[in-house]
């Protein structure tokens, strides 16, 4: 499979983002029902799914190149945002292994890997890099093995070490995050880490999360979708960058309301890691602005009506408050009360 | 790595060690590399002997960076008849034999300041694979392996190569004259204890280890899991009428779903609760994580991705 990527794409300042046809159509959409709340939805993560954003190990788009860039620029800025604890450093070759060895299957026009015992070369063509190196040695990569890989890389990683029947996140690649930060969160526990989620805590989804983490194996990865609201195309909303994104929300009216309101969808894989027995989490994240949504029936209804009746809490945990009545009224009219089909896919083959 | 089902193996060589040890060196039938096996992990093979399958698990004793083939060494205990006595009399070079991906639940600690390796008879096997790394990494370490006296040449030769230089001592004289509670207490903070053989050793170790204050997070003793499966049992799936034979190592929800209905699921963990399933008469083993205790004293509800029958029938209302 062949992607045409657009590298003039920004995620800041101008915001130069758009999504083809096609990309609309493999949008993860997090709502399989007409009415959201938490639960565990963990599945495992097989090839195939109910849009392409599903179809291999990790997924790659349009915006492959842009994001790339978008990393480079948050990481030159602050490069904190790449924290590995030393003792993760088996992790780390794992992580790279595992990127490297899922892109070359899924994608052979786009990434090759070729290995003579540990000497390994890779070469990534949309970013236009041919790089041999010795499995092993850091020392023979630009950047320690995490970095490099990740760089490389949607969306952001994370690495979690197993001890004492818990998960500590001892590592991480964090630029287009949902508001949260590598540099406050490292080192912390499972629950720790997970903070004030409101109603979830009680609810136990956390403890039953962490108790099949535990159990997590090699070659069985899981996924579960997971969504919040962002103001423009925006991927690095994080604490750090708060002067800068917090105004974007005082910037929306009922008239740019459809362009400027993104919902921010996370699809996260987990995978056991074999070397270090680490489990490395991807948060992969995508974007569709509510105007880019509302090109699709199903997906239009749903969304009105789930935004309609969340509960308030959640609402409030999200950020929605202050705009949620201006999408609802955006999204009304759209919404002629029919049913809808259950699961997140489009229910169309093309726009 | 996402696993596509059962890898197929080809046994490429069976090397005798001794009279009652073999190692088997098992590649990819189709060629190509296989899944990375770290130290520790163990592959579930399935044996077709001439009346019955076998479902057996064997600690991995090649080094990780090793992709091109797996290694086992298995031991054959006289009388026995069990998937170890057929890999030792039914199989030859040349065979071929199925293996789950490996899974590892006695994996090196990543912290630890010192690791103390404690082996007894075959349980050298997961330690094996363990030295190829601690020795590349330079880490701190100390083995012994209790032996009986006509083991001690061949574990000599297994542990030969990372000896040079090391704290390697083997026992020859048992269990009886091992000083397990001496070695336990003179060992630094921040050791990690790894111990792996027969299972009065493994509580013993575990046991002297609490009694002298090291934290359970310190202390690790092989596993190969608790067995996903069980003892069979029929399922009457009440609404449908139909009856379900559930096999030994199958869960609920895949005999339910061998039979072509699609039943509700979701983690096929026990964790997210989709799979619920009101229960009308029997008696469920509970494994999951999702039901309370008040509800699983209740016995009205199973989870089908985990939880079994205790009785030989569990009626469903499904
Ligand atoms: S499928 Fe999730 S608890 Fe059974």
């Amino acid at each position: 499979m062949t992607l045409q990527f657009k590298p003039n794409e920004t995620f800041r300042s101008d915001f130069a983002y758009g999504k083809s046809d096609a990309d609309l159509l493999r949008f993860p959409f997090p709502f399989p029902e007409d009415a959201y709340m938490y639960s565990v939805n963990i599945e495992p993560h097989v090839r195939g799914g109910p849009t392409a954003a599903f179809a291999h190990v990790f997924d790659i788009d349009e915006h492959y190149v842009a994001e790339c860039r978008e990393r480079a620029l948050v990481l030159a800025e602050d490069p904190k945002r790449c924290q590995v604890l030393p003792h993760m450093e088996m992790a780390e070759w794992d992580t790279l292994e595992l990127i490297m060895e899922s892109l070359a299957a899924d994608y052979p026009d786009h990434f090759s890997l070729t290995k003579a015992g540990d000497l390994w070369t890779w070469v990534n063509r949309p970013l236009g890099i041919q790089q041999s190196f010795t499995f092993g040695e850091a020392h023979t990569l630009p950047y320690g093995p995490f970095e490099y890989i990740t760089r490389q890389a949607q969306g952001d990683f994370t690495l979690q070490d197993q001890r004492d029947d818990n998960l500590y996140v001892d590592g991480g690649m964090v630029t287009t995050q949902a508001d949260w930060s590598l540099e406050f969160n490292i080192g912390m526990t499972f629950h720790e880490w997970h903070g004030p989620v409101p109603l979830a805590h009680e609810k136990g989804v956390f403890d039953r999360a962490l108790k099949y983490l535990l159990r997590l194996q090699y070659g069985r990865p899981v996924r579960r979708l997971n969504w919040t609201i962002t103001i423009n195309p925006r991927l690095d909303t994080s604490p750090e960058n708060y002067p800068v994104w917090g105004p974007d929300r005082t910037t929306v009216t009922s008239e740019n309301v459809g362009e400027k309101v993104h919902l921010r969808v996370e699809l996260q894989t987990l995978f056991r890691l074999p070397r270090s027995n680490a489990i490395l989490f991807g948060i992969r994240c995508y974007l569709a602005s509510v105007a880019d949504l509302a090109r699709v029936p199903k997906w239009r209804r749903r969304l009105h009506r789930v935004l309609r009746d969340l509960h308030p809490e959640i609402q409030a945990y999200k950020g929605l408050p202050r705009y949620r009545q201006m999408v609802l009224d955006h999204l009304a009219p759209f919404d002629d009360g029919a049913p809808t089909s259950p699961g997140i896919q489009s229910d169309l083959d093309a726009l | 790595m996402i696993a596509d089902g059962p890898i197929p193996l080809r046994v490429h060589d069976i090397e005798s060690l001794s009279p009652s040890l073999k190692r088997f060196s098992l590649t990819a039938l189709h060629g190509g590399e296989l899944p990375t096996a770290a130290p520790g992990a163990h592959i579930m093979l399935t044996l077709r002997g001439p009346d019955r399958v076998m479902k057996n698990a064997y600690s991995l004793v090649s080094p990780a960076a090793c992709r091109d083939r797996y290694q086992i060494i298995v031991r054959h205990v006289a009388q026995s008849r069990g998937g170890s006595a057929f890999l030792h009399q039914g199989i030859r070079p040349g065979d071929v034999i199925e293996a789950a991906p490996p899974v590892n639940l006695f994996p090196l600690s990543q912290s630890a300041r010192k690791h103390l390796l404690i082996g007894g008879g075959i349980g050298i096997t997961p330690l094996l694979s363990y030295l190829p790394l601690l020795k590349a990494r330079g880490a701190r370490f100390e083995l012994h392996q209790i032996s009986s006296a006509e083991d001690v040449g061949v574990f000599e030769r297994l542990l030969a190569p990372f000896a040079p230089g090391q704290e390697i001592r083997i026992h020859g004289g048992g269990r009886g004259a091992f000083d397990l509670a001496g070695i336990l207490s003179r060992q630094p903070l921040g050791t990690h204890l790894y111990v792996c053989g027969p299972r009065p050793l493994m509580d013993a170790a575990a046991s002297t280890a609490a009694a002298l204050g090291w934290p359970p997070g310190k202390v690790h003793k092989e596993s190969f899991g608790e067995a996903a499966g069980g003892l069979p049992f029929k399922a009457i799936l009440a609404r449908r009428g139909i009856e379900i034979d559930v096999g030994e190592t199958q869960t609920l929800l895949e005999a339910i779903e061998a039979t072509g209905i699609a039943a509700p699921c979701l983690c096929r963990g026990g964790a997210c609760g989709e799979c619920r399933l009101p229960v009308i008469e029997g008696e469920v083993e509970h494994r999951d994580d999702f039901l309370s205790a008040e509800e699983k004293a209740a016995q009205s509800a199973v989870m089908t991705c985990v939880s079994r029958a205790r009785s030989a029938r569990l009626v469903i209302d499904f």
